[in-house]
C-alpha cells in the first residue's frame, strides 16, 4: 500500500506538551499547575446570552466573516481600549479561537520559502502553522536577561531578504513577558525599513499587571502592516466557546475570509451571540479576574524570592517562568522528577521552544489555596535537591 | 489638594480590595494580604484596624451548613407589617425585634411589607411560638407571615449543595 500520509505532515513534530499530558493523565491524584486556560467559569450573563440565543432558535450559520453585531462590538472595543479605528465591514474576521486566526493569517500571507520570524519561547502553534502554510519558521531565541522581550538587535540579526512576517506573541505564553510601548517603538522602524508584516497575537491583552497593554498596531506606520489577533478565551474565560478574531488591512482580511469560508464556513453562532454580550457588558468581569490573577502572581513571586528560586517578574498572561538551571537538570528531567516525587505537574520550558531549556512554565490559573499546596511541595523538592547537591 | 485627593483614592481602592478578599475568606492573615496586594504589612494592619473602628468591618463570622451536623436547627423568614411611630419611623420597633437573641437579622424592606426578620430556633414549634407569642403581640405589629426555610442552596455567595470540581484537562498549551 502507498503511504497514506504527506511527507510534510510526517515532518511535523507533535506538540511537546502532548507527551507531558499523557504522563500527568496517568496520575489522577496529581496537582496540576500546567493548564493554559482560566480557572473561572464564563461569567453567567455571558452564558445566559448564549442560552438565550439557542432558545430563540438562532442556530443557523452567520455570514462567513462573522455576525455583524459582533464585528461592530469588536471595532468598538478596539477603539475604546487602543484607540484603533477599524471598519467592521472590511477589517474584521471572526474565527474559531485565536488559533484559527493564526493559521489562516499565515496561509493568506505566505508563499513557499517565505521566512517567518518567531520569537521563542512561545505558544506551540506558530511553527507548525508556518510550515503547513509553506513558510520557513525562523526562531528568535529570547533571553532571560531581557525579561524575554524582543530587542532591536535580536530582530535585526534574524532578518534575511526572505523574511516576510514577524510573529509578535505578547503578552507571552509561556514566559508572561510583555512588550511595553518603548519596547515596541524600538523595533518599529526595523519592521518598516525591512518591509515586514506583523502577526500580533494579543490574546492575553487584557491580562497585564503593569501599564495597560499597548498594541503594536497603534504605532505609526504599523497598522497597515499588522494583523492583530485577539479572542474571548483568556479575557472572558471562554476557552471552550472557541471564538477569536483578527483585524487588519482589508486585502489580507479578505483572503483570510476566503480560506475560512472554505475550511470552516463560520465561527459557532451561539458563541458569537455570547461574545456580543461579553464585549458589551463584560468589562467588570475582566477587571475582577485580572485582580485575582494579579494577587496570585504576587503570591508566587514572593514565594520564589523566599525559596531563592530565580525568576524575572512577569507582567502579563497568567504564567511565571522560573529558572531551574542551578539544579543541573534539564527542564524535562526536573518536571518529571517533581511530578513523580511531589505529584505536581508543571510544564518544561522546552515545550515552547529550545530556548525554554532551564525554565518551567507555572500557570497561576488556580485558586490561591491550590497554589499554596503546590508551592509548599515545590519548596520541599527544591530544598531536597539543594541538600543532595551539597552532599555530592 | 489634588495630591491629597489622589492619596484618598488610593486608600479607598485598597480598602475595596481588602474587603472583597476578606468577605470571602476572613481567615486570611495580614502577612498574606500584604503579599497578594503588594503593599506593606503595616498598611494592611492599619487599614483593618481603622475599618473595625469605623464599623465597616462588623465581625468575622463562619458560614456553617447546619444540615450536615447532628444539631437540629430550624430557620425561618418572617414578613412583618407594622405601624411606624411618629418621629421614629421604624427604628423603635426594629430595635424591639432585634433584641431577641433568636433573631438573626432584621431588614427594613420596600414593597408589600415593612420588616423582614430572619430567625433561628431549635424546632418548628419554638419558631412558631416565638412568632405567635412574642412577635405578633407587639403593639405596632399589624400582621406576620412566616416562611420556613427548607433547604439552603446558596448562602453568602457560597454554593452549599455542590463542591467545586476542576474539570479542565490537566496540561494544556
Amino acid at each position: 500500500m502507498r503511504d497514506p500520509l504527506s511527507k510534510q505532515i510526517r515532518g511535523i513534530k507533535p506538540s511537546g506538551i502532548r507527551k507531558f499530558f499523557d504522563v500527568v493523565n496517568e496520575m489522577p491524584d496529581a496537582i496540576s499547575l500546567g493548564v493554559g486556560e482560566p480557572d473561572f467559569d464564563t461569567p453567567w450573563h455571558i452564558r445566559d446570552e448564549g442560552i438565550y440565543s439557542l432558545e430563540k432558535g438562532r442556530t443557523f450559520y452567520t455570514s462567513n466573516s462573522g455576525l455583524k453585531e459582533l464585528k461592530i462590538e469588536i471595532c468598538n472595543y478596539l477603539k475604546r481600549s487602543q484607540n484603533l479605528d477599524y471598519d467592521y465591514n472590511k477589517h474584521v474576521i471572526v474565527t474559531v479561537g485565536g488559533s484559527e486566526a493564526i493559521d489562516v493569517a499565515l496561509r493568506a500571507m505566505l508563499d513557499p520559502g517565505d521566512e517567518v520570524l518567531i520569537p521563542q519561547p512561545c505558544y506551540v502553534s506558530y511553527d507548525p502553522c508556518t510550515i503547513l502554510a509553506g513558510g520557513v519558521p525562523v526562531p528568535i531565541n529570547l533571553k532571560h536577561e531581557n525579561e524575554f522581550r524582543l530587542t532591536p538587535q535580536e530582530l535585526k540579526a534574524a532578518i534575511t531578504p526572505k523574511t516576510k512576517v514577524l510573529i509578535m506573541p505578547f503578552p507571552n505564553n509561556p514566559t508572561g513577558a510583555i512588550m511595553e510601548k518603548k519596547d515596541l517603538e524600538a523595533i518599529a522602524d526595523i519592521i518598516i525599513e525591512n518591509d515586514l508584516y506583523v502577526i500580533s497575537d494579543e490574546i492575553y491583552a487584557e491580562l497585564t499587571y503593569k501599564e495597560k497593554h499597548v498594541s503594536i498596531a497603534t504605532l505609526e506606520g504599523l497598522k497597515e502592516r499588522t494583523i492583530l489577533i485577539n479572542g474571548f478565551s483568556k479575557a472572558y474565560a471562554m476557552t471552550g466557546w472557541r471564538l477569536g478574531y483578527a483585524v487588519g488591512p482589508s486585502e489580507i482580511i479578505e483572503q483570510m475570509t476566503k480560506i475560512h469560508q472554505f475550511a470552516i464556513m463560520c465561527a459557532p453562532t451561539t458563541s458569537q451571540y455570547a461574545a456580543v454580550e461579553a464585549l458589551r457588558n463584560g468589562d467588570d468581569d475582566v477587571a475582577e479576574m485580572r485582580e485575582a490573577y494579579n494577587q496570585r502572581r504576587r503570591y508566587l513571586m514572593h514565594a520564589f524570592r523566599e525559596m531563592g528560586l530565580e525568576c524575572f517578574e512577569p507582567y502579563g498572561a497568567f504564567y511565571v517562568f522560573p529558572c531551574i538551571k542551578e539544579f543541573g537538570m534539564t527542564s524535562e528531567e526536573f518536571a518529571t522528577k517533581f511530578l513523580e516525587e511531589q505529584k505536581v505537574a508543571v510544564v518544561p520550558g522546552t515545550a515552547f521552544g529550545d530556548c525554554g531549556e532551564g525554565f518551567l512554565r507555572i500557570s497561576y490559573a488556580y485558586s490561591l489555596e491550590n497554589l499554596k499546596i503546590a508551592i509548599g511541595r515545590l519548596n520541599e523538592f527544591v530544598t531536597k535537591l539543594r541538600k543532595e547537591k551539597e552532599q555530592a | 489638594m489634588p495630591m491629597m485627593e489622589r492619596q484618598l483614592g488610593k486608600e479607598s481602592i485598597m480598602r475595596e480590595k481588602i474587603l472583597s478578599i476578606i468577605e470571602k475568606n476572613s481567615r486570611v492573615d495580614i502577612k498574606e494580604l500584604a503579599i497578594i496586594l503588594g503593599v506593606p504589612e503595616i498598611d494592611v494592619a492599619n487599614e483593618l484596624k481603622a475599618m473595625e473602628e469605623e464599623g465597616v468591618i462588623c465581625g468575622y463570622h463562619t458560614l456553617i451548613d447546619w444540615e450536615k451536623t447532628s444539631i437540629e436547627k430550624v430557620s425561618a423568614l418572617i414578613e412583618v407589617r407594622v405601624t411606624p411611630q411618629r418621629g421614629q419611623g421604624f427604628d423603635t420597633i426594629a430595635e424591639r425585634i432585634y433584641k431577641y437573641p433568636e433573631v438573626n437579622s432584621v431588614y427594613l424592606i420596600s414593597g408589600g411589607y415593612d420588616l423582614l426578620v430572619s430567625l433561628e430556633g431549635k424546632s418548628l414549634k419554638e419558631v412558631s411560638s416565638f412568632v405567635s407569642n412574642k412577635l405578633s403581640t407587639l403593639d405596632s405589629v399589624l400582621s406576620t407571615a412566616t416562611h420556613f426555610i427548607l433547604k439552603k442552596y446558596k448562602d453568602h455567595g457560597t454554593i452549599m449543595t455542590k463542591k467545586y470540581e476542576d474539570e479542565r484537562m490537566k496540561v494544556t498549551p
